[in-house]
């Protein structure tokens, strides 16, 4: 079997700009966002995302990575607006694509399903159809129901973040919620399975939370700590003054401080830049 | 033993987002924001035992817990997923947190101004549109003025009568909003035409002073009682168990 691991910079060569990009977790929840820090590092841009998002929206669109964006919210959780979002939107800088969250659901399913759409109620009656004209109904065969057609999100690559994976591609998730990390996958051409530790596969137990399979898996990057400052629990939970420090610096002269000492580096320095800062908080206290 | 302390503004709004609840069953019962949080669980401590409540993250609890803290005993895992199934089944009912709403109740959420380039860019439409077709949905606003009750929305994130009347049968067979609850009194859809209409004024608030901070015209009909207070076993509940920190003052200003 095929021994598929990689690194972040060899999965980011696998990618051009102008794709459609999936990113897995939910807000500021497992994010992949060591693989969205090697987007940053690198020369991609015109990407569609789509994403319940979080700081990886944040971080793609502050860095003007991003034409457009599907969405069905964009929040950090404890920090119910998340800035670069916020300033990006009101800039009129990004093509934005408001979904209902559930839409998103359904979209991704129909394009793991290779269907062109699936019909649902949510949408209809709102504003989404007027801000996204692209969106049609479908009239029921067997009654008169007349409902919203969500189009397929067919994703050019998939990026997500789980616990753990062997080195074929099957992953775990010990989390409290899969999300939609499987369907982002399936939804993909490639997939990608950052993960924080890679073991051998009779590790993976209990099979029942098994959540990718390797035959949807393309990449396997091994990146411990690689969903901070998001939470991966049971690992470790957000981190919250880091998340706090990320949020103030947006849109004020210390952005620029904060993308010299976390961002304008690898993944090692960044990791690096916050275990050094943590120490410094300890010592504070 | 001294008489309990009055109940104040912010606890006879923890009632009246409790009641939102009554006789729903066996239902999920989603409050997004503080004060209805406190209100859901108390609703299910009394009134309402069957109702189901997830720990904010994806849990089912048990029992009643203080907000900040977690369940001592959890009754099954409820991952986002399984919670969209259950929404398009009927099976909930939130009440969100609208940004504006305007007397038909529709919502926004999501952005002021032009969409394409807001104002203020707020959260995205998360699952408001849903919400509203799918099961019966309320709202929650804590400071209740004429930028939040307009006379018409800038983005129709979950739909009000009007809208889904407009939108037809698909829109409209499930669609049902029940109360709104704000800081000054408590209000339902049973006007003319399912407008607005103010069911109750909180304790030390007038009718006049909810026209003057309503962007839109409410409907009343006859003498508009007062929102009934917290009983005994309430206040001592909302006190002691659900938030003993005082919380819910820091949400409620007035």
């Amino acid at each position: 079997m095929t021994d598929k691991r990689m690194t972040a910079e060899q999965v980011v060569s696998e990618l051009r700009s102008g794709m459609t990009i999936g990113i897995g977790g939910w807000g500021s929840r497992r994010k992949p966002m060591s693989l969205v820090r090697a987007i940053l590092r690198s020369d991609l841009d015109d990407l569609t995302v789509v994403t319940y998002g979080g700081p990886d929206a944040g971080l793609l669109l502050a860095a003007g990575k991003v034409r457009r964006l599907v969405y069905g919210f964009v929040s950090l959780d404890s920090i119910p607006l998340e800035p670069h979002f916020r300033a990006a939107r009101q800039a009129g800088a990004v093509e934005a694509v408001e979904y209902d969250e559930g839409m998103l659901y359904l979209g991704l399913y129909a394009a793991a399903c290779r269907l062109p759409f699936l019909p649902t109620r949510v949408g209809l009656g709102s504003d989404l159809m007027r801000i996204n004209p692209d969106l049609r109904t479908v009239r029921s065969p067997y009654d008169d129901e007349e409902l919203l057609a969500v189009p397929a999100l067919r994703l050019d690559a998939a990026l997500v973040h789980l616990h753990r994976a062997d080195i074929h591609g099957n992953a775990l998730c010990l989390g409290p919620d899969p999300y939609f990390d499987d369907l982002y996958c399936a939804a993909a051409d490639r997939a990608y399975v950052s993960c924080e530790q890679v073991v051998p596969t009779e590790q993976l137990t209990p099979a029942s939370a098994v959540l990718v399979r390797r035959h949807q898996v393309r990449g396997v990057v091994p990146a411990a700590r690689g969903a901070h400052f998001t939470s991966c629990d049971p690992d470790y939970p957000r981190d919250e003054p880091f998340q706090r420090e990320y949020a103030a610096a947006a849109g004020t002269e210390r952005w620029t401080a904060f993308r010299d000492r976390y961002l304008d580096t690898d993944e090692a320095g960044y990791q690096r830049a916050v275990a050094d800062r943590n120490e410094w908080t300890e010592v504070a206290r | 033993m001294s008489a309990p302390a009055e109940p104040t503004r912010a606890e006879v709004c923890v009632v009246a987002c409790a009641e939102a609840w009554r006789g729903d069953g066996e239902i999920l019962a989603s409050p997004i924001g503080l004060v209805p949080t406190i209100g859901a669980r108390l609703a299910r401590a009394t009134f309402s035992p069957d109702l189901l409540l997830t720990d904010g993250e994806a849990a089912l609890g048990v029992g009643t817990w203080p907000v900040g803290g977690s369940p001592a005993q959890t009754e099954g895992a409820l991952p986002f997923r399984q919670i969209f199934e259950l929404i398009w089944s009927g099976r909930r009912h939130v009440m969100m947190g609208p940004g504006q709403i305007d007397r038909y109740g529709n919502i926004n959420i999501s952005a002021i101004g032009d969409f394409h380039r807001p104002k203020v860019a707020l959260l995205g439409v998360r699952g408001a549109p849903g919400n509203t077709v799918s099961h019966p949905c309320s709202y929650w606003v804590p400071r209740h003025s004429r930028r939040t009750f307009v006379e018409q929305v800038d983005l129709v994130c979950g739909i009000g009568y009007d809208r889904a009347a407009a939108a037809g049968t698909s829109a409209a067979r499930f669609h049902q909003l029940r109360r709104v609850v704000s800081d000054l009194g408590v209000f339902d859809f049973t006007g003319p035409d399912h407008r607005m209409r103010l069911v109750s004024t909180h304790p030390g608030v007038t009718v006049e002073q909810v026209h003057e901070a309503t962007g839109f015209e409410l409907w009343t009909d006859g003498e508009v009682p007062q929102t009934r207070l917290p009983t005994a076993q309430e206040l001592s509940l909302i006190r002691t168990v659900i938030d003993p920190a005082g919380h819910r003052d820091a949400e409620v200003r007035r």
